[in-house]
């Protein structure tokens, strides 16, 4: 198991965890439980867990598979720099919000797997990882080489138009295939 | 429409079959428990939770007896060896094993959520009604308790006032090993993502055997029988009054008789992989190819196979659990197998490096075989005609297949059906291709597949054309549609069909 980068496991199951935190206060709020405090913050934590480890983090090695729709999601959570790319801080603030959600039955589960994903990204804040936005990558501008300096006098030797198009009834013995299709009218 | 019915049409069908089954033991048991008179009392103390919680209960029990079938290897590849007689769909579907496993997983996921949701409700309303909250009946009810004397036994687990949901839910069995076991699904379940899978195998494998955790905790789900029912009176008492000299029952442990099957075969399987693990295989020769690629050629006692087989290889010395399949590319008219190994993650980076460290004619390192495997490719002679597509190292398959063609016909052996075989090899090795040793000269780049699967149409009026396919994703996808398009119903016409395999 070298080489692997916790945080993509830690990743996945944080996100789980906020959506089981979640759904937990959900029925806690719905269904009037004692405690219902408790599951209602819950639902806000989920839903905040959520939408902060929505956003995948680039991969150090490899290539990094985006969620559909991140790009929204990278931009607000790189916006707060240090706090959300270092996975200590990250680490703890699970560890934080998963607190609430032991002192009623229908967050504990929320709460456990909460539990274990901060402590998963404890492991990969030990390894030294940190969070990196997938950021789209911006087209370079084609330089110019030195080298175009003449542009060619002569245009190339091409035969007239009605030789260069390709027949129609001959399109099997063609050696390549038209990117278009070809119609004999054209 | 009637491509798509030669093609998936059996894989639809069981689909429905299997989804038919779910819905009818949903329904079924839903009215079992919401209407049936003997849980009259219960319902009186939870509603329609209960039979809420105990409808995907019976879907859970069905599909975690069904989701340790899919991956015994072996009993598949006995399966497949008996179904020679029923044609080549019916062992096709046994490929799909995997994205069986795994529908099958979603759907206990989704229902580990309902049940647990409404067991939430539950003991929510246990709580409130022992506490008094639900009025005399429900207050009444609930001070039902164990007593031999009184021939009765509780109705409802909450047992004193200072029981509050979690500590119920921590105190009995059923609560104790249902938190732990969909612990240990959610666990299994993140660890299984397909981005985790591919990256990094051994946090998949390793934590994936969490299983043993989950069905030792699900046999033992139910031990605590804290859901009961009454004896069903003849005629029908009025239940707003509690009568107190009948007898209350309580229920059947059932879950182990759904699951006991399937893990015993699994056990079994398990077993004989062990049994291969002890088997000696030594190597006849080791050559690393360009590309990464690392060509074993392997000798094992008593080992016998058929083209385009699979097995899979365990090296101690690198990780003592996992198993990785590699197709065989060695033909069975050989007095050996060899397999040709690709540098794609951990295991195989490791394998060749400690391979490219030995002494010059040495051994390699301790190498465990299970197999060999079915796959698609055995079915290459039953077509009159084939089209092998091979890509990158998925060209393995079809070197074993066109060795192995080529000994028998060297020997001419009268069961050889192929008359024909076209290969499209997608690889960029240039002179004599690498891992046949023919001098056929491979085409490499991309090919334009609306004019191949049309040549072959033409060339092969009224034939049944097999495709097989060793290659990625995005390939698969684009063949079987080309596979559709160009089949024709009309047996006068040609026929595709698509076999595809991939790890």
């Amino acid at each position: 198991m070298g080489k692997i980068e916790w945080a993509m496991w830690a990743n996945e199951q944080s996100l789980a965890a906020g959506l089981i935190y979640a759904t937990g206060g959900i029925v806690g709020v719905a269904g009037q439980f004692r405690g219902w405090q408790f599951a209602a913050f819950g639902i806000a934590a989920g839903v905040f867990v959520c939408l902060l480890e929505y956003p995948r983090s680039k991969r150090r090695k490899g290539t990094s598979v985006e969620r559909t729709g991140q790009y929204c999601f990278t931009v607000c959570v790189k916006a707060f720099g240090p706090l959300t790319r270092n996975y200590y801080v990250r680490a703890f603030l699970h560890a934080a919000l998963c607190v609430p959600g032991g002192f009623m039955l229908a967050t504990v589960l929320g709460c456990v797997c909460l539990g274990i994903a901060s402590l998963i990204y404890l492991s990969a804040a030990i390894h030294g990882e940190h969070w990196e936005p997938i950021l789209p990558r911006t087209e370079q501008p084609k330089s110019v080489g030195n080298s175009i300096k003449e542009p060619p006098q002569n245009p190339p030797p091409r035969p007239p138009p009605e030789l260069r198009r390709k027949k129609v009834d001959k399109l099997e013995t063609a050696v390549y295939d038209n990117p278009m299709s070809v119609t004999i009218n054209e | 429409m009637g491509n798509w019915i030669i093609n998936h049409g059996l894989s639809a069908f069981i689909l429905v079959v299997w989804m038919g089954i779910n819905i009818f033991l949903f329904v079924y048991y839903y009215l079992f428990y919401d209407q049936g008179p003997q849980f009259e009392y219960t319902r009186e103390l939870l509603g329609s939770a209960l039979p809420w919680a105990r409808a995907p209960a019976a879907v859970l029990n069905f599909n975690c007896m069904l989701i340790l079938l899919p991956v015994c290897r072996n009993l598949l590849s006995l399966l497949r060896g008996s179904f020679i007689c029923c044609g080549r769909t019916m062992r096709k579907q046994l490929d799909k094993n995997l994205t069986f496993h795994k529908l099958v997983a979603y759907m206990i996921a989704l229902m580990t959520a309902v049940h647990t949701v409404a067991h939430l409700l539950n003991a929510e309303w246990y709580t409130n009604s022992f506490q008094g909250q639900y009025g005399p009946l429900a207050g009444n009810l609930s001070m039902l308790d164990d007593s031999s004397e009184l021939k009765t036994t509780y109705l409802n687990p909450v047992r004193s006032n200072s029981t509050t949901p979690t500590l119920l839910v921590f105190t009995t069995i059923a609560g104790l090993t249902g938190v732990v076991i969909t612990l240990a699904l959610i666990l299994m379940i993140t660890s299984s993502m397909e981005v985790i899978r591919r990256s990094y195998y051994e946090v998949f494998w390793y934590t994936h055997h969490l299983f043993i955790i989950f069905f030792a905790g699900l046999v033992f789900h139910g031990a605590g029988r804290i859901v009961r029912s009454q004896q069903v009176t003849d005629p029908p008492h009025n239940t707003s009054f509690l009568l107190t000299d009948f007898i209350w029952l309580n229920p059947l442990l059932q879950t182990w008789m759904w699951v006991i099957g399937p893990m015993i075969i699994y056990l079994c399987e398990r077993l004989l992989r062990f049994i291969r693990y002890m088997q000696p295989v030594s190597y006849r020769k080791i050559v690393i190819r360009p590309s990464k690629v690392l060509e074993l050629q392997l000798v094992k006692p008593g080992f016998k196979m058929a083209v385009g087989q699979y097995v899979f290889l365990n090296c101690p010395a690198i990780s003592q659990l996992e198993w990785h399949p590699f197709t065989m590319t060695s033909a069975p008219e050989e007095d050996f197998f060899s397999v040709h190994i690709r540098s794609v993650g951990d295991w195989t980076e490791d394998l060749i490096k400690m391979v490219e460290n030995l002494p010059e004619g040495g051994q390699g390192p301790k190498m465990a075989v299970d197999g060999p495997f079915g796959t698609a490719s055995e079915d290459v002679f039953d077509y009159e005609v084939s089209m092998l597509v091979g890509a990158g190292i998925g060209v393995t398959p079809f070197a074993s297949i066109l060795k192995s063609i080529w000994y028998k016909f060297k020997d001419s052996d009268p069961k050889l059906r192929t008359k024909r075989v076209n290969h499209a090899m997608v690889h960029f090795d240039k002179d004599t291709d690498i891992i046949t040793g023919l001098k056929q000269k491979t085409s490499y780049g991309r090919p334009n597949w609306d004019k191949e699967f049309e040549q072959v149409r033409q060339e092969n009026p009224s034939s049944v054309v097999g495709t097989f396919l060793c290659g990625p994703q995005a390939l698969a996808k684009d063949l079987e549609k080309k596979c559709v398009k160009y089949s024709d119903v009309d047996p006068r016409k040609t026929k595709f069909y698509f076999n595809k395999e991939n790890f």
